[in-house]
């Protein structure tokens, strides 16, 4: 049984080859969109249908909401799947979807509207029984008022902005200067930046491991958890290496947190698959929800891998209004998985490399590989500069690594400078090995120092 | 004359952000090392830079175009 006949891809690269492999298997017809960069692109031919939308800046292409709407409207796609990024959580575009009669895969604008709103989130969240971060939920008025409310929380805090989220619009404060340095120009940013200049204060985890629980729920009351990720090995905040299970939880603590979860999306009425990221301390070991995903995540293959399931299927199976089919108890995780993300960017300082992949070789009967591009295409300076993702599955952890280890070797690339020296250390080195890392383990780290070759 | 380039490809844009007025005006003087605008490349921002000190005769992109890698954005007299 099909979910849908056909449906709009509003994204790019690797996530829409992603969303076409799965439509593909289950006879559903694709309708790519595509702007000047991307004409030249695997995921435009491999989807059945592709229309340009724009230039290359993603402002007249990718977020062009009207053009995205007609294309849908033209080409008669019953729905569109937002991938991740760009329109995937702007209830702007839901509502435009609502209007011209085309479903959104993803949950309702009111919950994606919520879940923005980190405010509203952690005021949720705690009714529900779900730790936050210690912080302080009314509006900051003015830095008189900010200073007074972080006398009594105590240094260090987190300003954040209430509408940022995935690293943006967070500044660490350490004493009153800083705070009071801090306080306008980080509203000013957050009016900027989001269109509402609402900021707050929360606890600062000087050594925290970032792990995130996946979840799905359907429209009939069924909700259940697909275990965790770890994704702490993060550069300026964004994440490197994601596996699961979590090396840093036992079986207790893992129950515990995917329990919670599964608490907290029930309470607020969420559909469809998304993420529930904590934050943990690791001095403490407690937990505290971060915010939510509306969204697939980047890094949802390593839950695939261990779970043998379609997450991309499970969001359609949900958008076309079915139930998802399994209790809890059917939902198990096998072995290990890790995912890599090949960056085109500069090992060391992370600068941008853009440029013709004049050799792209992965490694055959191995490995899964979820790649934007091919030997002979541009990566593009538009967008974010992830060329692909390696991901591994084995038994156990040591088993994945020394995979992922292997294949590293094996790829071939040539034309940018990539991060794959990076990748090859990491999974070397002993700390890394052992599970011994927080956040901050990118930046702090002696490269190279303690590995076990 | 002498040509500021871009160093990389991407988009180019003449203000910090869009409520913030332009870096600089044709006419304007400007020093060795003054930010005349930014790149955009794959979502990180870089910024260009006048390497000489003089007055800037004209300036050749529009605010958030496409430049590629070496193209020149501004010329110096």
């Amino acid at each position: 049984m099909t979910y849908f006949k056909k449906i709009l891809i509003a994204n790019r690269g690797e996530i829409a080859r992603r969303i076409i492999r799965t439509c593909n298997s289950l006879g559903i017809e694709t309708v790519a969109i595509y702007s000047d960069a991307d004409a030249d692109t695997p995921y435009v031919t491999e989807a059945s249908e592709a229309h340009h939308v724009g230039a290359s800046q993603a402002n007249q292409s990718y977020l062009n909401i009207d053009k995205i709407i007609q294309v849908a409207k033209e080409t008669g796609a019953e729905a569109v799947h937002p991938g991740y990024g760009f329109l995937s959580e702007n209830t702007k575009f839901t509502k435009h979807c609502e209007e011209a009669g085309i479903l959104f895969i993803g949950p309702d604008s009111e919950k994606i509207q919520l879940m923005g709103d980190k405010i509203e989130a952690r005021r949720h969240m705690e009714k529900a029984g779900v730790p936050v971060v210690p912080g302080w939920d009314g509006k900051l008025e003015s830095v008189e008022h900010a200073l007074e409310v972080a006398e009594d929380l105590g240094y260090p805090l987190m300003l954040k902005a209430s509408a940022g989220g995935g690293g943006i619009g967070m500044h660490v404060v350490r004493n009153e200067e800083e705070l009071t340095k801090s306080f306008s120009s980080a509203k000013q940013t957050a009016g900027a930046s989001f269109g509402d200049d609402t900021v707050f204060l929360e606890r600062f985890i000087e050594h925290a491991r970032h792990i995130e629980v996946q979840v799905a729920a359907d429209n009939h009351g069924n909700t259940v958890h697909l275990f965790e990720r770890e994704c702490s090995i993060q550069r300026r905040n964004q994440k490197v290496i994601e596996e699961s299970p979590s090396p840093f939880l036992d079986e207790a603590l893992r129950k515990k947190l995917c329990e919670t979860a599964v608490k907290g999306v029930k309470e607020i009425g969420y559909t469809n698959v998304g993420t529930m990221e904590f934050i943990f301390d690791d001095e403490s070991g407690h937990f505290y929800f971060l915010e939510m995903n509306t969204r697939l995540q980047v890094e949802h293959p390593v839950t695939e891998e261990i779970t043998g399931l379609d997450l991309v299927e499970l969001q359609l199976k949900i958008a076309a209004g079915q139930e998802i089919g399994l209790t809890q108890e059917d939902i198990t995780n096998n072995g290990y998985a890790i995912e890599a993300r090949l960056y085109a960017e500069d090992p060391e300082t992370y600068f941008p490399s853009p440029g013709k992949l004049t050799t792209l070789k992965l490694p055959e009967n191995t490995g899964r590989f979820d790649f934007a591009y091919e030997e002979g295409n541009t990566v593009s300076p538009f967008y974010d500069p992830m060329v692909g993702k390696i991901i591994v599955h084995g038994k156990n952890r040591k088993e994945a690594l020394d995979e992922l280890d292997i294949i590293v070797d094996r790829i071939e690339v040539e034309g940018i400078t990539t991060n794959l020296s990076l990748i090859k250390q990491l999974v070397n080195e002993n700390d890394f090995r052992d599970g011994r890392y927080t956040t901050n383990y990118l930046q702090t780290r002696k490269a190279g120092e303690g590995t076990t070759k | 004359m002498k040509e500021i380039a871009s160093p990389l490809p991407g988009v180019f844009y003449r203000r910090p952000d869009p409520e913030k007025p332009v870096y600089v005006e044709e006419g304007h003087e400007v020093k060795a090392g003054d930010t005349i605008g930014l790149i955009e490349v794959m979502k990180s921002f870089q910024e260009v830079k006048a390497e000489d000190d003089g007055v800037i005769k004209s300036i050749k992109v529009e605010d958030g175009a496409v430049v590629e890698a070496g193209q020149v954005v501004a010329e110096l007299e």
